[in-house]
């Protein structure tokens, strides 16, 4: 196994990633797409710590830390786009143009 | 690198059981991925990110990670998966095939962005890092648990600081306001 093969394929999913975040209009979807980078990122972390052979986990541990700060990401993100669709019955991040000048 | 050496570098490369596996994984990930960006039904694209996240468990487990595997595992699909449906159902999101108002028209400028960003990525770490090989290295969930309390634990308890501000932050957003 080489570290390459790992990082073209979490550059391949981050870029996918990008991709579904231009291109989805529903913010649920926009969302996913948001969590399929931080998965990319996550590869990135843990090839490198395996890679390093770092005595302290740090690959791990970080890929620990953004797996947590990604479930409240996805808590707090859903919550918000319940309140929009209240409010304004639509999802659909193009036609949030309320604090457009 | 020539036709030839690359070819020989390929089949060197793929002689190894361990390679075999990565590229199955990696593409039952990369079509997941893309039926997660490309789907017309929503609930489909949530359960194509559990195929992909899933595939990025199998390759922890490949790494020698399993604690950050099988916690993957526990909260991506057991939890967060199960929020976007959640999710789904009560914004009422078109679930059937309705792909016009899922994605916007212009699909080439992001799919331009995206390449863009492929290729710069991929180019710069095969150029840094070219074919250095990672060591097979399994590592004991203790010690892990170990350093979490030990060497990071400031970080862990900033980051279930963390979970429990967006915990309560969530409901206060997300309740109706009492009249």
């Amino acid at each position: 196994m080489t570290v390459s093969q790992f990082l073209v394929l979490g550059a391949l999913l981050f870029s996918i990633g990008i991709y579904g975040v231009l291109v989805r209009r529903n913010a649920v979807l926009v969302l996913l797409s948001v969590e399929l980078m931080l998965a990319a990122v996550n590869i990135n972390l843990v090839a490198f710590g395996a890679f390093l052979q770092d005595s302290l986990l740090s690959g791990q541990a970080f890929a620990l830390f953004v797996i947590t700060i990604a479930a409240a990401e996805v808590g707090i993100g859903l919550a918000i786009i319940v309140l929009i669709f209240r409010n304004r019955s639509s999802a659909n991040v193009d036609e949030l143009d309320l604090m457009r000048w | 690198m020539d036709i030839g050496a690359w070819w020989e570098w390929t089949t060197d490369w793929l002689s190894d059981a361990q390679n075999v596996l990565f590229v199955v994984i990696a593409l039952v990930m990369v079509f997941a991925a893309l039926r997660v960006v490309t789907s017309p039904n929503v609930v489909h694209a949530t359960l194509m990110l559990v195929l992909a996240l899933g595939g990025s468990a199998a390759l922890f487990l490949m790494l020698g990670a399993e604690f950050v595997a099988w916690a993957l595992v526990l909260v991506y699909i057991g939890a967060v998966v199960v929020l976007f449906l959640f999710g789904i159902m009560i914004t009422r999101a078109p679930t059937g095939r309705d792909p016009v108002s899922l994605d916007h028209k212009r699909r080439w400028p992001a799919a331009l962005v995206a390449l863009t960003t492929f290729v710069t990525l991929a180019s710069v770490s095969v150029a840094a890092f070219e074919d250095r090989v990672i060591e097979n290295t399994v590592s004991r969930t203790g010690d892990l648990g170990d350093l979490l309390f030990s060497r990071f634990v400031m970080p862990f308890e900033a980051v279930s600081f963390v979970l429990l501000a967006a915990l309560i932050g969530g409901i206060v957003i997300a309740r109706k306001d009492p009249e």
